[in-house]
This record gives C-alpha cells, structure tokens and sequence, in this order.
C-alpha cells in the first residue's frame, strides 16, 4: 500500500523518534509512516495541499489554511515532529507551544492583537462582523490585563491555557 | 411526489448532520462568561485536524485492506509457487478461451437478434435480455465464480428500481447473470465504453457523467422516464456513486429515492478469501483489475435480495435513503460512514466549515453577554 520503495529501517525509526523527543512508540512511528505513504500519493517525499485536502474530516476544519502553511513540504521526519504536540506523552508546555506557534504566524516569538484576530476570523467567518469582532478581542484582553497592543509571548500563553484542563491528544490507530 | 432538485447547494442543506457523525467529544457546550482564554484555546479544533491527518473515515473506504501473507514457511512457499504456475498457466489461459468462446457466441447471435428482428420488439428484447445473461454467465465462469444467491428473485414489476451497494464493475455482471437489469453507470473510456455505447444500450442502460453538474438534471429526468416506461428492463442503482472497499457503505445519493416506487435492496458481500473483489479505481484500470480476477482461484460472493421498501409516510427522500442503507449495510456487514462518494474527486462543500464557524461564532457572542 502506497510508496514503499522506501521501507524504514530501525535506524530510521529512531532517528524519527530522537527527532520528536520521544513522544511516539516505534510502532505509531510505522504506523504514521504507512499513513503517511497513503496519503503522499505521488509519492514525492513530502504531502502537498491538495493530498491534504482529499481528506475530507481536515477540509472541513476552520483553521485548515493555517495549518496546510506549517505542513507545507515537511518530509516524514518533520511530519511526525510536527504532530508530536498531539501524543499522549507530550508535556504540557510541548502542547502550548504547538498552539502559540499556530499563532505566531512570522515566528518572532511574539502574537500580536492582529494575529490573533486572524486566527479569531479564521474560527467564526462570516458569522461576526469584523469590528464586533475586534471589540471583542479587545474587551477580554483588557480584562485579562492586557493592552490593546500588548505582545504576548509564550510564557503568556503558557499562563492563559496551560492547565491542566487542556486537552489535545490524537490516538495513533496501531494494527 | 417531491419536486426534483437539480441545484447542489439545495442537496448539500437536505444532507443529515455530518456532525452526528464526526467524532465529537471535543466541542461540548462551554459555559460561563467568555474569558480570553476560551478565544486563545484552539485545542479542540487543532484536535480535530490532527485526528484527521492521522486517520479518517473517508480515507478508510477506499483502502485495499492487503490479505496477510500466508506462504513464508519453507512448506507452504512451494505450494504457493505450484499455486501461481497453477493458476497463470492453466486456469488463465482456459479462463481466456471460456470468456473467447463465449463473446464468440454473443456477437454471432446478438448481431443477427439486433437487426433481423428490427421490427418484432419484444421478441428481440427478449432474446438481447437473454443474451445478456449468457454472456454475463461466461464472465462469472471465467473467474469461476462461486455466487450465493439469497432470497426470493425480484419480480419484474412496473415502478420498481433495485438499489445495491458498489464494489467493483463486477457487481453488474453478477447481478446481470440472474436478472437482465438496466443500470444506470458512468460512463468510461476504452473498451469498456464501447461496450457501453453498444451492447449495454440495447438493455435501456442510462449514462451520466460525474464531472458535469448539469447532468443531475438531465438524468434525473431520464431516471423517471425509464421507470414509467412498462417495458422497460428493471433498473439497477448505485447509489453510493462510487466503488468502495466492501467494509464500509458511504452515503446514498438520493435520486434513486425520490421517484416514487418501490426501492428493493440488494446487497452483495465479497469473501476475500482468494481474491479482494474491490476496484481500487484510483490505483488500476478495469483491464488490469479484471486480469487480477482471472488470475485468481475464484471469486467468492453472496447476494442478498431483501425485502422491497417504500417510503414511509412524513419521511423525506434522504431518510428513506439512509434507511436503505442501514438495511444494506446491516445484510452485508459494513460499516457506515457519512461521507459523499463523490469527494473521491471533488471537495467537500464549504458549508460544512462555515456551520462550524456558525456555531463557535454564537457561542461567543452568547457568552460575551453572560455575567
């Protein structure tokens, strides 16, 4: 099934896991790597937009665009680094540095008000106005004592969802 | 009678609640005043995302689920090997002259059947019908078909359609074998197309193709007049649209649902004991998928005619739909999914995402007020 001219080796599959700091098991690394093969179609090496879009339960998803831009021509090593916020074995920091990165859309370790406006956009469309929706954004950053044009940075997020209530986790199917 | 809808938009509002189905448990009701961190929090629908990167159901449909592989032992490889000189050597080619001579006794008859009896219809119908079950006998033959038939044999009545579910194109020919059905089909290129424009024709086969939205139309148009027609062969449905891997059943396009008689089910289920029946589309042609069945033991299958369905009085076409598929997929084991066929080659509509904006965008909006 899909490109196997490529079979892992050991020697591959730890040096995947070294690479994602151990959050996945060797077999969610095979497993992730069949499913990786499935969905690179053309076998290229790296997943395009359009083999993403094919799945529709990711289509559909409001924040799609957002992140087929950090998923843009990650090879297989990328792919599983990338997702390893979502294991089970993640930290809790590991996690919110996922979402602040999500965020900070130049990466310079700072999320401006407009960013997160973008990501607010992205999650309600048409449905609020634009100015309601700065209004809103403004209202609850000042009352969570934060300026209009404060920059938040990681440790911030870490302070405003990091607890223990969040819940971000993806269960690897292993045959 | 319900009015026959062409536009897509209007098929994308009657389509039941993806989001019954989509795992969930993600996005339950928040309450309380809307604080900066339940705008910050993108953990559910990231979740979500990742969920379907790492698996989804649609996906999952169209996956050639590979036989585990029995022949590694020093005893059984032999066997094995014998097995394939077996099966290339001596069935294949027996199976190529059957599947020869056959098409040699359809073409000498059906021509001569197709233009002397011009003017005498219903014998020529009759006998085309017949020589259409025969030469779908010798298809069955040349894969050396091992076919269960269960339940009682649909009556020919008027206003009646069959509906099954969709494997392979194989699925008509095994079917075709008992009862000569008209089907209504994509239409292909090639030798398959050919075979479309000629033989297929004569049985009141109806074409559509898939790229072309206007066509729903036009063949929905079609659809009712070969029913009323009182001549006319059985029409046979797929209302999946597409072929899936016979361990799942995706949602039923209505059209066969909505013109007012009686549906029967019929649903087929393949052994993949000797050989996986399922036309991977995307990854052979028909010829090779064929090759593949000839080459094989035999193709093992039970079809199951059941009980014909009507619609219930205050239910819509689409609730009728799902209910036949329910029956189906509980007769041959499959599993529902609820997703469109025809997202194999196209997007899903982005009224999904917008519904999910919707519902997160009241939601704030609620609780800004709260508090």
């Amino acid at each position: 099934m899909g490109n196997t001219s490529s079979m892992l080796t050991q020697y591959d599959i730890e040096e995947v896991q070294e690479h994602c700091n151990h959050t996945f098991s060797q077999q969610e690394i095979v497993s992730l790597y069949q499913r990786f093969c499935q969905l690179d179609r053309n076998g290229c090496g790296f997943i395009s937009a359009d083999e993403f879009m094919s799945v529709p339960e990711f289509a559909v998803n409001p924040l799609f665009q957002r992140l087929l831009r950090m998923l843009d021509g990650l090879n297989f090593k990328e792919f599983v680094a990338f997702l390893s916020a979502f294991s089970s074995r993640a930290s809790l920091q590991q996690k919110v540095e996922f979402i602040f990165k999500v965020y900070d859309s130049d990466g310079n370790g700072k999320v401006t008000f407009n960013e997160m406006l973008d990501i607010l956009r992205d999650l309600t469309g048409q449905f609020i106005s634009e100015q309601q929706r700065e209004k809103v954004l403004t209202r609850v950053l000042e009352e969570a004592g934060y300026a209009k044009d404060s920059l938040l940075v990681q440790a911030d997020f870490m302070k405003i969802v990091g607890n223990s209530g969040l819940k971000m986790e993806v269960e690897v199917p292993v045959d | 009678m319900s009015k026959l809808s062409t536009s897509s938009s209007e098929i994308d509002l009657d389509r039941p609640n993806i989001e019954d189905y989509l795992p969930s448990g993600s996005i339950q009701e928040p309450r309380g005043k809307l604080r900066l961190r339940d705008l910050l929090d993108i953990s559910p629908t990231l979740t979500e995302a990742a969920g379907a990167i790492v698996d989804d159901s649609f996906t999952r449909c169209f996956k050639s689920i590979p036989p585990e592989p029995w022949n590694w032992n020093v005893y059984l490889f032999p066997l094995w090997c014998l097995g394939v000189v077996v099966r290339y050597g001596f069935l294949f080619p027996l199976r190529v002259l059957v599947l020869t001579i056959g098409w040699i006794i359809f073409l000498s008859c059906y021509f001569p059947v197709h233009t002397l009896l011009k003017g005498n219809d219903k014998l020529r119908k009759k006998l085309e019908r017949g020589l259409v079950e025969l030469i779908c006998s010798f298809f069955v033959a040349s894969w050396t078909g091992v076919i269960k038939y269960h339940g009682p044999r649909p009556s020919m009545r008027p206003r009646q359609v069959f509906v099954t579910n969709h494997t392979s194109m194989i699925d008509f020919i095994v079917l075709e074998q008992m009862t000569a059905f008209a089907v209504i089909m994509q239409k292909h290129p090639g030798w398959v197309g050919l075979l479309q424009s000629t033989i297929l024709e004569s049985l009141g086969c109806i074409w559509f193709n898939r790229s072309e939205s206007k066509d729903r139309g036009i063949v929905a148009r079609k659809l009712r007049e070969h029913v009323e027609g009182a001549d006319n062969n059985p029409l046979l449905i797929f209302p999946e649209g597409t072929c899936v891997n016979n361990h799942y059943s995706v949602m039923f396009k209505k059209g066969a649902f909505e013109l007012g008689c009686t549906v029967c089910p019929i649903a087929i289920k393949y052994n993949k004991i000797f050989v996986d029946a399922f036309w991977n589309s995307r990854k052979q042609s028909f010829t090779t998928h064929l090759l593949q069945l000839m080459t094989s033991w035999t193709v093992v299958c039970d079809v199951w005619y059941l009980e014909p369905q009507n619609l219930k009085p205050g239910e819509t076409p689409i609730e009728f739909a799902e209910r036949v598929r329910d029956i189906i997929s509980v007769r041959a084991g499959l599993k529902k999914v609820p997703w469109d066929g025809y997202l194999k080659y196209s997007r899903p509509s982005p009224k999904h995402r917008e519904r999910k904006q919707e519902s997160f965008a009241e939601s704030v909006l609620r609780r800004l007020e709260e508090k």
